[in-house]
């Protein structure tokens, strides 16, 4: 029997974390006697955060090399390997989130830990996928992991309740993706992408199948007609994993799509308007309904669902110009919703049985109280709405800019307009900061920690920066989409 | 009469003959030849019953000092004939609020699934109902029906007894399937085949030194325990302990429904006494087999009944276990040592020894792995023994 | 002979499939569940994939449909029917939607028809060995990642099924 040669640099990061996540698990046993505790629980966070940070490097060494692939099953190129700094940057943030977050309801801190991990390698694994059961089988490792995160706040009926709809929406979600890959398996034979690509009928066979692919990806992507879940699950999860679910599953989702959609065997044509219309309805009803809530978690969900469809313009622009424009804008939101998670992660009251929501109320009078700390969320806030000079201005610009390039000049109308609406909710929060007082319901856990203060610091600095320094990144992201459009 | 001439093959052909001379299709001819086949073994499931429960009634009663029947026929042989005569006359009594569908279907799956599991078991190198690829998994799948029967029966019956035997065992059946499908994979893997004909054709080496239990007899060991439990025996009866649930899960059940669940319960321990002879003791192998094809099936059956005496004897002699620790044993100390010797028997396989050298490695690992299980269970049994306890604390006592 | 057993078959499928959906006693619809799965699992030993056929039998009906029932049972299966504000509306746009997505499915099939004759794989395609080779050689990677998958699924049913510890001043006082 001849084993397969597997060629195990393609997935060198992902078996780093996949390594710390066992590391982390194991790390329970070690020090049998010792009692679960908040210093215990900073070691395990330690030993993940550096589990990170090495396969980020790893994934750096990486850039600029020529794409090498296991089976044709995994993938690693440029694209890959932006993908995979994108979620490590994330769940480094949000790690540095759950770092005094998560000893405040829990004790199962390597549990937690070892959870998180393994959600971020399905979504390595995601974006690197060129196969639909490779892809498929990352997904679910990414879901199933993130219900449980979603749920670990035991002791919440809210939390309850998020994992719940999450799981159930979740798991169909998941039936209509493999539906959809076995109607593309009827069609060409082969699940691998390369093979539909060449062997797609392009018939209604293959529409139907890409049809139901683009229902599983909208799900996880949130797009409109499928987003449900998204405001309870946002709301009622831990906030850490809030802030590293919205951006990583998002950005997996998000580069699995260009792959799919590369294969697809139908013509730009086809897809392409079926993602306008999808992104005009979820761009709008986004807003609309981010304006009416009271909740900032809740808030900032309808916002993720408003950006989801921001960057499905940039899917509708088509592999190159758009692909670039959506990897941009993924790394700016990572630092700006992430940043702005943080913020609202020190608002929200501690309890035994419960964490309260924080409301937007309880910024009220936040400059008053601590002036540095209400800058660095109206920044945040600010390059969500999309002002500039912030990341989040120049990442809409590329978008609408693709958008108009390709053709789609009435699309990229539609995201300004909605860039306008989605500010007013922005700069409710700002006005509420600075220009009220602080009352009864103003609240601030305090003190901040050092690993909130750092990941606060992080984001903010990397909103900053790549306002600063938005061309040359363009530029490298571009070759990357070049290289995958090209391919 | 020429013994030599009984060659079970020529009744087949014989029968063969007869069909198409009838002037038949093949198709016909096949669909006959498998009906006749399965009738066959329908009918010889159900008359070894009968014989089952006598002989394990006479065991019992001679190993705990009492005759056992002995007034229906020479040597009470009868009394089980009668027994289902009486169980034939009784009223069937469907209780007012039982869920009826399943109530009336769950004796016939709990028949049926013994019955499907006997379609693979090789009586001979011939006599075998169907000798599929996938024969060890085929009766896995098989027995999980059994407790889907035994589910079914305790929900519709509306009873809370019956439903909580029902879930004792589903609890039961479920787990002890870890360590019986680990223990019979080992084999398995050291023989290179899921036939189950093939598994003995494996042992066939002279005298019975090629038989599995000499040089896998931890893998055995752990089969015949989770086969014990699987075949719902005493020490694992927990399904139908009287003092705590009555009679569990067919406790509503009466005449032949009732009956139906009996012959399910002996028919199962035959055929897990089957599966052991088939996969540890060489099935059908014996002297004098390759002259004498007939031959195979009286080994078969009495290594059959030996084993099947063994259970018996297992039965009449230990007392009942409690839950907790049933679960217990299986989950901490079953499994666990299952899945070393599992990962040692592929280990050893993967070396490539010569013969002889192989199977004596074989043997030492289980032996080795056997005492350093049962020294760290004794150890930690000991120390949950005599480990403080505080006042007024309901512990868990550990195996 | 093997068309007859086929649409016998098929028939025993879409009546369990129907239970499944129809019966209001959530114990009928498992077990509507379990006819469905074993006759497919039938349809399966049909077509030589006795592997496969087996193993939906032991997944299925052993263990899943056993655990459904499980659950079922104990959270006491006979609650009564869930009724919610205007039925007849949601079962029409039910019924409606399953329709037209059937008729989908059966027009993008019946599109592509006649299929190649030619079967996808080997005649012992479905044969232990035939899977094995599949799952260790081609199919590596994704096999290995369900690994990770089940890592996942142990990781949470222990997260979930522990007594919850809230981590309070009380307690770590």
């Amino acid at each position: 029997m001849n084993l397969p040669h597997i060629d195990f640099s393609v997935i060198t990061p992902e078996l780093i974390v996949i390594a710390t996540a066992l590391v982390v698990m194991l790390a329970e046993f070690v020090g049998a006697h010792a009692t679960p505790s908040p210093t215990r629980s900073h070691r395990i966070a330690l030993i993940a955060l550096l589990g990170l940070v090495l396969a980020a490097l790893a994934a750096v060494a990486g850039l600029g090399r020529a794409a090498t692939d296991i089976q044709g099953m995994l993938v690693a190129d440029d694209l890959g390997r932006y993908l995979e700094l994108v979620v490590l940057l994330a769940a480094a943030l949000g790690l540095l989130l759950a770092w005094d977050y998560l000893p405040q309801f829990t004790k199962m801190h390597s549990e937690y830990y070892a959870l998180y991990l393994l959600a971020v390698v399905g979504m390595m694994f995601m974006g690197k996928s060129t196969e639909l059961i490779t892809l498929f089988v990352s997904l679910e490792i990414l879901s199933v992991a993130l219900y449980v995160l979603t749920g670990f706040h035991r002791g919440q009926l809210a939390a309850g309740e998020a994992a719940l709809k999450y799981f159930l929406l979740g798991a169909f979600s998941s039936a209509f993706f493999i539906y959809g890959a076995a109607l593309l398996y009827g069609d060409t034979g082969s699940t691998h992408l390369v093979d539909i690509a060449a062997r797609a009928s392009g018939g209604f066979l293959t529409l139907a199948g890409l049809a139901l692919l683009l229902v599983g990806f909208g799900f996880k992507l949130a797009v409109v007609p499928f987003h449900m879940w998204t405001p309870d699950v946002y709301q009622g999860a831990p906030t850490p994993v809030t802030a590293f679910m919205s951006v990583g599953t998002k950005a997996a989702a998000f580069v699995a799509l260009f792959r799919v959609l590369q294969a697809a065997g139908v013509s730009y044509a086809t897809w392409s308007l079926v993602l306008a219309l999808l992104a005009t309805l979820t761009m709008t009803w986004g807003n609309l309904a981010a304006l009416r809530q009271s909740s900032l978690k809740r808030m900032l969900a309808y916002s993720s669902i408003a950006h989801a469809g921001y960057m499905l313009i940039g899917v509708t622009a088509g592999m190159q110009l758009g692909l670039s424009a959506v990897l941009f804008y993924l790394f700016a939101y990572a630092f700006m919703n992430i940043g702005a998670f943080a913020v609202v992660s020190l608002l929200e009251r501690p309890g035994y049985h419960a964490t309260q929501d924080a409301t937007i109320d309880a910024a009220r009078g936040l400059f008053a109280r601590k002036p540095l700390l209400a800058v660095v969320m109206a920044i945040f806030l600010l390059s969500l709405a999309g002002v500039p000079p912030l990341a989040g201005f120049f990442g809409k610009l590329y978008l609408f800019n693709a958008a108009v390039q390709s053709g789609w000049i009435w699309l990229a109308i539609v995201g300004m307009i909605n860039s306008v609406v989605s500010a007013y909710y922005y700069l409710r929060v700002t006005v509420l900061m600075f220009m009220t007082e602080a009352d009864e319901t103003s609240f601030l856990r305090s003190p901040l920690s050092n690993a909130t203060g750092l990941a606060i610091a992080v984001a903010m600095v990397g909103t900053l920066l790549l306002g600063i320094f938005a061309g040359p990144w363009l530029q490298q992201l571009g070759q990357a989409a070049l290289a995958f459009a090209g391919s | 009469m020429d013994l030599s001439s009984i060659d079970l093959r020529a009744i087949g052909a014989w029968f063969h003959g007869l069909l198409i001379s009838s002037g038949m299709s093949q198709t016909g001819i096949h669909v006959i030849e498998a009906l006749v086949g399965a009738l066959l073994l329908l009918i010889f499931g159900l008359t070894l019953v009968i014989f089952l429960i006598w002989l394990e009634r006479k065991l019992a009663g001679r190993i705990q000092d009492r005759l056992g029947p002995n007034r229906v026929g020479p040597y009470g042989l009868l009394q089980t004939v009668a027994d289902a005569l009486k169980l034939l006359t009784k009223e069937d009594v469907t209780p007012l609020d039982a869920d009826r569908v399943p109530y009336n279907l769950a004796p016939g799956l709990a028949v049926f699934h013994v019955i499907m599991a006997l379609a693979v078991i090789p009586f001979s190198n011939r006599v075998i109902g169907a000798d599929i690829n996938v024969g060890v998994l085929y009766l896995m799948a098989v027995g999980a029906i059994g407790s889907m029967a035994a589910l079914m029966a305790g929900w519709a019956s509306n009873n809370k007894y019956a439903l909580i035997g029902g879930f004792r065992v589903v609890a039961q059946l479920l787990s002890y399937e870890i360590p019986l499908v680990l223990a019979m994979i080992i084999p398995v893997m050291v023989s290179g085949t899921m036939r189950m004909n093939g598994l003995a054709v494996a042992q066939g080496s002279i005298f019975g030194f090629g038989w599995f239990v000499w040089t896998l007899p931890l893998a055995f060991l752990i089969f015949f325990v989770a086969s014990l439990a699987e075949g719902e025996r005493a020490p694992f009866d927990l399904l139908e302990a009287e003092s705590e649930i009555v009679a569990g899960y067919n406790i509503e059940y009466s005449g032949m429904k009732f009956a139906w669940f009996f012959l399910a319960f002996f028919m199962n321990s035959w055929v897990l006494a089957a599966i052991g002879t088939t996969i540890f003791f060489g099935g059908w192998q014996g002297p004098f087999v390759d002259q004498l094809p007939a031959l195979g099936v009286i080994y078969f059956l009495g290594k059959t009944m030996i084993l099947f005496f063994v259970q018996a004897w297992v039965r009449a002699t230990f007392p009942r276990l409690r839950i907790d620790q049933m679960m217990s044993f299986c989950w901490k100390f079953l499994v666990p040592m299952a899945l070393v010797l599992f990962a040692a028997v592929a280990i050893i396989l993967k070396l490539n020894l010569p013969q002889p050298l192989e199977a004596i490695t074989l043997l030492v690992a289980n032996v080795a792995i056997l005492l350093t299980g049962v020294t760290l269970l004794g150890r930690t049994q000991r120390k949950a023994l005599y480990a403080p306890k505080r006042a007024f604390t309901p512990t868990i006592p550990r195996l | 002979m093997t068309l007859i057993l086929f649409a016998f078959l098929a028939l025993i499928a879409l009546a369990g499939g129907l239970g499944v959906v129809l019966s209001r006693n959530p114990v009928h619809s498992a077990l509507s569940l379990l006819l469905n799965f074993a006759s497919i699992a039938v349809i399966y030993f049909l077509l030589h994939a006795q592997f496969l056929g087996v193993v939906q039998v032991i997944v299925y009906a052993g263990a899943i449909v056993v655990l459904f029932l499980f659950v079922v049972m104990l959270i006491g299966g006979n609650i009564g029917p869930y009724r919610h504000g205007s039925r007849t509306v949601t079962s029409v746009i039910a019924v409606g939607l399953a329709a037209a997505f059937l008729a989908l499915v059966v027009w993008s099939v019946v599109q592509v028809l006649p299929m190649s004759a030619t079967p996808v794989g080997a005649p012992d395609a479905g044969s232990v060995q035939a899977v094995g080779m599949a799952l260790y050689t081609d199919y590596l990677v994704p096999f290995e990642l369900a690994s990770l998958l089940l890592l996942v699924g142990m990781l949470g049913g222990v997260v979930l099924a522990r007594r919850y510890q809230p981590f309070a001043e009380d307690e770590t006082q």
